[in-house]
C-alpha cells in the first residue's frame, strides 16, 4: 500500500517504476562473493562486468558514496573524491569527480570505480588499466535513485542490504507523506539554489521530491527551453508569493530568513510573512542519496503546519 | 538603409578637419538618443515576468499607496531599479569604451582593454569562493572584490606597461593589458575549476547580474559613474586631438601622456563599478560607440555623448529582452548583447560600407 503511494506520487519515472516497484529485486540476496561475475548496466546505457566481490573502490560521487556506506559496503570503499563528506567515515581525498585524472585514480589500485559522468576520458582510460567503472548519473525521482541504490548492492555484493534500505527508504518515505493533509489549497515552494535566483523544476529528483509532498513547483513556470534549473527574475518569485521557500544555498551563499527578508520587494512574498524559509543543507538538498528522507523529515511539518492553516 | 546612409553622409570629414570643422554634438541625434532612450525605460518599466497592466503601472508611478502592495513592491523595488541600472550601466559601457578608444587610438579598445574584466572576475571568483556570504561595512564582498580586482588589473598593466616601453606609445600598454588578463584568467579559471561547490555562481557573476539589482546597486555605482562620465566628457576634445597624433595634443601645450592616464583612469573607474555590480557584460563598449561613428560621425565631442544615451538605451532594451524571452526564467544578458548587437552592427556597418571607420 505504502508502496504504492510513493509510486503514484512519483509521476515521470514511467519505465523505472516498473522495475523499482515491482516485486523485490530478483538478485541473490547473499552478501558475499556467489553471484560473482556480475555485469550490470549503468544509468548511462554502458555495461560493465565485475569479475569477483570488489574490496578497493574508488567513488567520485558524493551520492554514490553515500549509498555505498548506507549498504556496509563502506568497508570495501578505499578513496572518495573530494566533494564525498558524508559520511565522515568515508576515507575522503582529493580526487576530482569534475575533471578526474586517471593517474591519481589508478594510484589507489581500484577495483571498481563509481562515478556520476563519464567525463576526461574516464571510462576509456581506467578501461585501458581493466578497472571497471561504473556510472550512476544524477537521478530524475527517488525510484531511479532506488534503482542506483540496487546497481550498488550488486556491484558490491550487498543486494540484501540494498534491499532493506530501499525498503526503509519507501516506508520512511510514505510515513512522512502521510503526516500532511489531504485536499486543501496546494501550497507553492520556491527552491533556491543560490543568490542569484536558480531554481529546479519539477523534472530535477530534488523537484519530485516536493511533488511528493504535493508542493507546485513556481520553477515550473519557466519554459523547457530554460532547462531544469532556470534562473528565475525576481519579479517571477515575487509575483507567484511562494507558500514555502526553501534554501539550499545556505552553506555556498550563507542564505537565511533574515537575508531573504532583506532582499527588495521580498517581503510581501507569502512565505517571507509568515516566516516558512526554510534553510537546507546544500548538499543533502543536490543529492540523491538515503539522506533525501532527512530532507523530507525537516520539509513535513512546515508544509503540515501551512496545511493546517488553510484548512 | 538608405536612411542611414544619408544621415551618416555629412560626418565623412576631412580628417584634417576634425578638430576645427563639423564635429558639433548634432542636436537632432541627441535629441533622437534621448527619445530612444526614454522609450526604451519606459518599454523596461512596462514589461516583466510579472504581469502588471498600464493603468497599474501608472498609478503605482503616481500614487504607489493605491497599488496593491506587492505588485507596487514589484514595480518599485525590483523593475524600476533595474531599469535605471541597466542605463547607468550601458551608459558607463559605452562611454568607456569611446574613451579607451580615443586614449589608445585602436577601434577595437573597450573597456575591457587593460585587464578590468580579468580583475574584476578573479576578484570576485576568489570572494565567491573563499569568504561566501562575508561583507566588509555593510558592503557585501563579492562587487567590492570584483570593484579592486578591475582596478588592480588596470593599474597592474599601467605599471608593467610603463616599465616596457615608458609609455612611448600604446602598444606596449596594450600588451601590458593583454598580458594581464591573460595572468588573472589563468588563476580565476584555476579557482573555478577547483572549487567545485561555487562554479555555478561564479559562472553566473561572470555572465551577468541585474536580476537582483535594487536600488542599493544604483546608488552604489552612481557616484563613480558620474565622476567617471563627466571627467571623460571633459576630455572630449582633448580625446579629437589625440586622435590625430600625441603631437597635436603636445602643441597644446598639454602632456598627452596625462591626457592618456586621466581617461583611462575615469574609464577604469566607472568600468570597475559597473563590472562589481552588473558583471562583465560584453560587447556595449565595442559596437556602441562604432555604431554612432558609422550613423553620425567619428569626432569624440559626438561620439562620447551620444554613446552614453544609446548605450543606456540599448543595455535597458537588452535587459528587457533578458527578463522577456525566457520568461520566467533569465536570459544572461551578456548573451542578448551579443547575438543582437552582432548583427544589427554588421548591418550598420555595411549600409554605410564603412566609411567612417
Amino acid at each position: 500500500m505504502q508502496r504504492h503511494h510513493i509510486c503514484g506520487a512519483v509521476t515521470a519515472a514511467i519505465t523505472i517504476a516498473v522495475v523499482a516497484c515491482g516485486p523485490t529485486p530478483s538478485t541473490p540476496s547473499t552478501s558475499g562473493t556467489a553471484h560473482f561475475p556480475v555485469t550490470i548496466t549503468g544509468t548511462n546505457g554502458a555495461s560493465v562486468t565485475i569479475d569477483k566481490q570488489p574490496r578497493r573502490i574508488v567513488s567520485l560521487s558524493a551520492t554514490a558514496t553515500e549509498m555505498l556506506f548506507a549498504i556496509n559496503a563502506g568497508a570495501q570503499v578505499v578513496a572518495v573524491d573530494d566533494q564525498s563528506n558524508y559520511p565522515a567515515s568515508a576515507p575522503m581525498t582529493k580526487l576530482s569527480g569534475f575533471q578526474p585524472n586517471i593517474e591519481a585514480i589508478a594510484s589507489y589500485s581500484p577495483d571498481l570505480v563509481v562515478a556520476v559522468d563519464d567525463t576526461a576520458g574516464l571510462v576509456h582510460g581506467l578501461g585501458a588499466l581493466s578497472i571497471p567503472v561504473l556510472i550512476e548519473t544524477a537521478a530524475k525521482n527517488v525510484d531511479e535513485s532506488y534503482k542506483q541504490i540496487e546497481q550498488l548492492g550488486e556491484a558490491t555484493g550487498h543486494t540484501a542490504d540494498a534491499a532493506s534500505l530501499e525498503k526503509k527508504m519507501q516506508t520512511d518515505l510514505a510515513a512522512i507523506v502521510a503526516t500532511i493533509p489531504k485536499g486543501t489549497r496546494q501550497l507553492k515552494v520556491y527552491h533556491e539554489l543560490d543568490d542569484t535566483y536558480y531554481s529546479a523544476t519539477s523534472a530535477t529528483f530534488i523537484g519530485q521530491v516536493y511533488a511528493l509532498l504535493g508542493l507546485k513547483n513556481i520553477a515550473d513556470g519557466a519554459k523547457a527551453s530554460a532547462g531544469d534549473y532556470p534562473q528565475l527574475s525576481a519579479e517571477y518569485i515575487v509575483s507567484s508569493s511562494p507558500d514555502v521557500i526553501v534554501l539550499a544555498d545556505t552553506k555556498c551563499c550563507h542564505q537565511d530568513l533574515s537575508t531573504v527578508s532583506a532582499r527588495p520587494g521580498w517581503s510581501s512574498i507569502a512565505a517571507v510573512k509568515s516566516k516558512q524559509v526554510i534553510g537546507v543543507d546544500d548538499d543533502i538538498a543536490s543529492r540523491w542519496g538515503p539522506r533525501v528522507v532527512d530532507f523530507l523529515r525537516a520539509l513535513a511539518p512546515h508544509v503540515k503546519q501551512l496545511g493546517q492553516q488553510a484548512a | 538603409m538608405q536612411i542611414l546612409a544619408r544621415f551618416s553622409r555629412p560626418a565623412r570629414a576631412e580628417p584634417g578637419a576634425v578638430l576645427q570643422g563639423l564635429p558639433r554634438l548634432p542636436w537632432l541625434w541627441a535629441t533622437a538618443g534621448a527619445v530612444v532612450l526614454l522609450a526604451a525605460m519606459v518599454l523596461g518599466v512596462l514589461v516583466g515576468p510579472a504581469h502588471i497592466g498600464l493603468g497599474t503601472v501608472l498609478q503605482a508611478l503616481v500614487a504607489p499607496s493605491a497599488v496593491d502592495p506587492a505588485q507596487a513592491s514589484i514595480l518599485w523595488s525590483l523593475r524600476i531599479p533595474r531599469v535605471v541600472l541597466g542605463a547607468i550601466v550601458g551608459a558607463m559601457l559605452a562611454s568607456a569604451g569611446a574613451a579607451y578608444q580615443g586614449a589608445f587610438r585602436n577601434p577595437l579598445a573597450d573597456p575591457y582593454l587593460l585587464g578590468a574584466a580579468a580583475g574584476a572576475n578573479l576578484g570576485a571568483t576568489l570572494a565567491i569562493a573563499f569568504a561566501p556570504g562575508s561583507s566588509l561595512i555593510g558592503v557585501n564582498l563579492v562587487p567590492l572584490a570584483g570593484f579592486v580586482g578591475a582596478g588592480a588589473a588596470v593599474a597592474g598593466a599601467y605599471a608593467l606597461g610603463r616599465t616596457v616601453t615608458g609609455l612611448r606609445n600604446t602598444t606596449g600598454l596594450i600588451l601590458a593589458g593583454v598580458a594581464i588578463a591573460a595572468f588573472f584568467n589563468a588563476i580565476q579559471t584555476y579557482i573555478q575549476q577547483s572549487q567545485t561547490n561555487s562554479v555555478r555562481q561564479i559562472y553566473s557573476w561572470i555572465l551577468g547580474r541585474l536580476v537582483t539589482a535594487g536600488w542599493e546597486g544604483v546608488l552604489l555605482v552612481l557616484p563613480y559613474v558620474v565622476l567617471s562620465v563627466v571627467v571623460i566628457l571633459l576630455h572630449r576634445r582633448l580625446l579629437d586631438a589625440l586622435s590625430i597624433g600625441d603631437d597635436e595634443v603636445t602643441s597644446l601645450g598639454i602632456s598627452a601622456r596625462r591626457v592618456r592616464l586621466i581617461v583611462v583612469i575615469a574609464a577604469t573607474l566607472g568600468t570597475a563599478a559597473v563590472v562589481a555590480i552588473a558583471g562583465t557584460i560584453a560587447f556595449v563598449g565595442i559596437i556602441v560607440p562604432h555604431t554612432v561613428r558609422l550613423l553620425v560621425g567619428r569626432s569624440y565631442r559626438v561620439v562620447i555623448p551620444l554613446s552614453l544615451l544609446f548605450g543606456a538605451a540599448f543595455l535597458v532594451l537588452a535587459d528587457t529582452a533578458a527578463r522577456m524571452v525566457a520568461a520566467p526564467a533569465e536570459l544572461p544578458i551578456g548573451v542578448i548583447t551579443a547575438l543582437v548587437g552582432a548583427p544589427f552592427f554588421i548591418v550598420v556597418m555595411r549600409s554605410t560600407r564603412a566609411a567612417a571607420l
